[in-house]
């Protein structure tokens, strides 16, 4: 009997408890938010792209920048900037929580559940205030 | 019977001996990126409607500039961090996850490259 790499060893893939994965849990609000503070940080990951392309097409030149402001301002691009404005400030704000956690506080039940609606609530009405302002500068 | 020690099977499987440094510069950019996207968003909305010119003056300025190629690089070396860790625990198959974590390094320095690039060609070169 060879023994030669982990995966090959038959006492890795014994059968041991597993540790307790979400689907065991019960969803809870403070869990969810985890996850979406997650889901946000790889939604904005994707749409950093639209920044880099914004910066490249105002240094192309004025007629491809007119092409890409035109499309970020269609319907369609305004709907994934405002999801963008919500992610990015969703993810901002759930870090300012980690900040708190991370100074060893906010983990009680009450600390973490108001933290929790307050980074969602805080995240939709910054959202819609920085909209409305940027269509009154507009 | 095998005749290899234990050690041998579990050797190269443990710590990635960098410490705490991958969590601190996680919250160090995180903590940058506060301020900069404040900022960011505020620069966001002057410009959302601005002409080509507009543009130009407001991202090319000393000032602008240099708060912009603040923000790209804070932003993006932080996603580089967050990707690293999704990719961590989600992909088990470990030819899969290097090829991942080096795509996840050439797109993060791909976007960091073509804004930084972007904004000192507005700066600089009109």
């Amino acid at each position: 009997m060879s023994e030669t790499t982990p995966n090959s060893n038959p006492r890795i893939g014994a059968d041991r408890p597993l540790s307790p994965h979400l689907q065991v849990y019960r969803p809870l609000f403070t869990m969810m938010m985890s996850i979406v503070h997650r889901i946000t940080g790889v939604g904005l990951y994707f749409g950093m792209f639209l920044l880099a392309w914004w910066l490249f097409a105002a240094a192309s030149g004025p007629d491809y920048f007119n092409w890409v402001q035109g499309a970020f301002g269609s319907w369609f691009g305004q709907v994934i900037l405002f999801g963008f404005t919500w992610a990015l400030l969703h993810h901002m704000l759930g870090g300012l929580r980690h900040f708190v956690w991370d100074t060893g506080r906010g983990f009680g039940q009450v600390a973490r559940e108001t933290m929790a609606k307050a980074t969602l609530a805080g995240s939709v009405i910054l959202t819609v205030v920085v909209w409305i302002i940027g269509y009154m500068v507009r | 019977m095998s005749m290899r020690t234990p050690l041998k099977t579990i050797r190269y499987l443990g710590s990635a001996k960098d410490g705490t440094s991958h969590f601190w510069q996680q919250r160090l950019t995180a903590v940058a990126n506060v301020p900069l996207v404040i900022g960011f968003v505020i620069l966001v909305i002057m410009l959302s409607g601005a002409t080509h010119a507009e543009f130009v003056a407001t991202a090319g300025s000393p000032l602008g500039a240099v708060f912009l190629i603040a923000a790209v690089l804070s932003v993006t070396w932080h996603m580089r961090l967050g990707m690293q860790v999704v990719i961590e625990d989600y992909i088990h198959s470990e030819g899969l996850k290097i090829v991942l974590i080096l795509g996840n390094t050439f797109f993060t320095a791909a976007i960091a490259l073509v804004s930084v690039f972007s904004i000192l060609k507005l700066s600089f070169g009109g």
